[in-house]
């Protein structure tokens, strides 16, 4: 968000430049480089890291939606984890029906077969967003405690139609052949999918940022997010604006969930819950409505989280909820504060 | 005198009362009226659910706080009971150092939370509270030296609540006289006097305080209320009263597990017993309680025999089969937000007053 003031050219002279603020970005690279002497050996470290930005891609690719639409329609979406499940079993669905693509160790084949149970992901992910938001969310915008109960019933109803179709149990999600295995960096294994994970991820990360710092439409979203009744004052419909991130971001969540599913290597009906947790964490560390500090915040949480699975799986998941209570007591609004909230 | 015990916060209608006389009674001579286990086990646990609701009601109801990590204070209620039994052995001392312990712990973690999350946002407690119950049912699930792990603990509680203690040789009424019968009349004393102080702490000066930031936070921050301090005070009491109510449930059921007390399940039904009793009513917990224990216990059953009268219809069987419970309870929860969100007791107050304002 801050970066567009500082890149802007001199000709903006009359307004006062906007520093940069490194500060939490600067915290992920000591978070790493704290790690190094506790993990031991580099190797470790390295497959370590490449996991946890891995995850935190991951995780930022699901959490940016949630906190657009919290930021843009003051929305605090609580059946986001309907979109992770739904788009992981859409991808399983879409990648069960290709058993020789999958199967092949070409890369390309591979590719061939993955792409479009992504799409598949994002296009049934979105649509359940739009009816999502059409049904269950526009009764009761503005009134935070219904929405909080509506989106949990939401939640709670996706869940159980996911296990009407599907059914109740866990499935597995074998990778594709030519991602199985890892890389070797000396004596460090880095697995391939992480790496794809990693690339798709920055993909959708610099997409993002294009569209939110270089269109016209992702002007109005940062206006939006800034001071909503200026935008409509200004003849912006920013109901319609506002469907469209939330469909946008429903997909971006069914995209997040076919690589959580072949990140974990299967499915469970409950999953969306769990990540659900995993991501209100992110934006609550990163600031309610900045997508800058949801991806700094996911690389922390992905990053943190597998450091202590190897230090000490035991408090693994309290260590999350720590980096939190740690950043909220540094800056009680987030890393990246929303000015207006 | 009966103004008095219920703080001056009368039904105010006449059907309520009516109802809520038939329930107390039902279930104050529940042993007697419906002899068998299964009805036993139901009045008790619809018992404890009221006491636990009615303390979720003084956070959501009346100061309108969205908790998620409400089990969890009713889990570490449960946990106290059955951890100091197993470790100590039955008998009531341990029983009392349980539920200390429990309600310290409870103390500590709620002030902590409130303090913590309440002074940013309300809304961040939502959140917040959701990530520390899940961190929570996992470690309770993890740490299987103290807490039994995903078994759970089995324990046995004092000699005299036993059931194997017969009290008389033959049944009086119907009801045999045995600790399970001791059990339950103390369970019912002691929900009864829960309830009754919750509707105390509610209708002081201090609940309307409380309604007041329910209603505008702002207003009452201007007025000179300190409103964090409130709404972490509500917080606190709220997981006391939790906390009792858990150690309620696990003097009944003589066992403690992560799916009796601290499942997610376990807070939706908190959710909608709320919602559909009448949020910020006291007396919504007791209806809500009530209707909803009555149809989790039989309805299932009568799914049951749905499903295998419609075996042979592909999407219907499904649909009516008694593992989508938890789909008819989404759906219900969210039509009774949208449609009924004053619940069974705010409808029928409303019937009242237009017929005759209650005189304020």
């Amino acid at each position: 968000m801050n970066t567009v003031a500082a890149q802007m050219p001199a000709a903006t002279a009359a307004i006062p430049k906007v520093s940069f603020d490194w500060v939490p970005m600067a915290l992920v690279v000591v978070l790493a480089v704290a790690a190094m002497p506790f993990i031991g050996s580099p190797s470790t470290w390295l497959t370590l890291t490449v996991a946890g930005l891995a995850m935190g891609m991951i995780v930022f690719i699901i959490a940016s939606g949630l906190t657009l639409v919290f930021g843009l329609m003051d929305v605090l979406n609580f059946g986001h984890g309907v979109f992770i499940a739904m788009g992981a079993f859409v991808a399983m669905s879409v990648l069960g029906t290709m058993p020789d693509w999958t199967a092949s160790t070409s890369l390309w084949m591979n590719l061939v077969a993955v792409l479009p149970a992504m799409l598949a992901a994002m296009l049934v992910a979105g649509v359940v967003g739009w009816a999502f938001e059409r049904v269950l969310v526009r009764p009761v915008y503005g009134q935070h405690l219904k929405q909080i109960l509506i989106t949990m019933g939401g939640m709670i109803i996706g869940e159980e139609i996911i296990k009407m179709i599907w059914g109740p149990g866990q499935q597995a999600l074998p990778l594709p052949g030519a991602l199985k295995g890892s890389f070797i960096f000396g004596d460090a294994a880095v697995e391939k999918f992480r790496v794809l994970a990693v690339v798709i991820g920055a993909v959708v990360l610099i997409a993002m940022l294009f569209t939110l710092n270089r269109t016209k439409i992702g002007l109005l979203i940062r206006a939006g997010v800034q001071d909503r009744e200026m935008v409509e004052s200004l003849g912006y419909r920013i109901r319609r604006l506002f469907i469209g991130v939330f469909v946008a971001g429903s997909a971006l969540a069914g995209l997040g969930g076919s690589l959580w599913a072949l990140y974990e290597q299967g499915v469970v009906p409950q999953m969306g819950a769990k990540v659900n947790v995993l991501i209100f964490i992110v934006i609550i560390i990163g600031g309610l409505g900045s997508t800058l500090g949801c991806f700094v915040g996911a690389l922390l949480v992905g990053l943190l989280a597998n450091y202590t699975g190897f230090l000490a799986p035991k408090v693994a998941m309290f260590s999350n909820i720590g980096l939190m209570v740690l950043v909220l007591l540094w800056r009680p609004q987030g890393l990246y504060p929303v000015a207006k909230r | 005198m009966l103004n008095r015990l219920l703080s001056h916060d009368l039904p105010r209608n006449r059907w309520l009362s009516l109802l809520l006389i038939v329930i107390v009674l039902g279930l104050a001579f529940t042993p007697f009226l419906f002899p068998g286990t299964k009805a036993l086990n139901v009045a008790a646990k619809i018992l404890v659910f009221i006491v636990l609701v009615a303390s979720f009601d003084l956070l959501l109801g009346y100061t309108g706080i969205v908790s998620f990590a409400h089990t969890m204070f009713f889990g570490i209620g449960a946990y106290g009971v059955a951890i100091a039994s197993t470790r100590m052995g039955p008998g009531w001392g341990a029983l009392l150092i349980g539920v200390a312990a429990a309600l310290v712990v409870s103390l500590l973690l709620s002030l902590l939370i409130g303090l913590f999350s309440l002074r940013v946002k309300a809304i961040f407690f939502a959140m917040i509270t959701l990530a520390v119950a899940s961190a929570f049912l996992t470690l309770a699930s993890q740490m299987s030296d103290f807490t039994g792990g995903e078994d759970g603990l089995n324990f046995k509680v004092p000699e005299a609540l036993q059931p194997g203690t017969q009290y008389l040789e033959s049944p009086v009424l119907g009801a045999s006289i045995d600790g399970r019968f001791v059990t339950y009349y103390l369970l019912f004393f002691a929900a009864l006097v829960l309830v009754l102080t919750m509707l105390r702490i509610v209708n002081s000066p201090f609940g309307r305080v409380l309604q007041a930031i329910r209603e505008n936070d702002f207003r009452a921050e201007s007025i000179g209320y300190r409103t964090v301090v409130f709404r972490t005070l509500s917080n606190v009491l709220s997981a006391l009263f939790a906390t009792l109510a858990g150690s309620l449930l696990a003097l009944w059921l003589r066992y403690n597990g992560p799916d009796t007390s601290l499942s997610f399940e376990i807070m939706l039904d908190i959710l909608l017993i709320v919602v559909i009793g009448g949020m910020g009513t006291i007396y919504g917990a007791v209806i809500g309680g009530v209707l909803f224990l009555l149809a989790q216990s039989y309805l299932q059953d009568l799914m049951k025999l749905g499903a295998s009268a419609v075996d042979g219809v592909p999407v219907l069987s499904q649909i009516i089969s008694p593992e989508r419970w938890l789909l008819w309870l989404g759906i219900l929860f969210v039509l009774s937000v949208y449609h009924f969100p004053s619940g069974v007791v705010g409808r029928m107050r409303t019937i009242r007053s237009s017929v005759s304002p209650p005189k304020k």
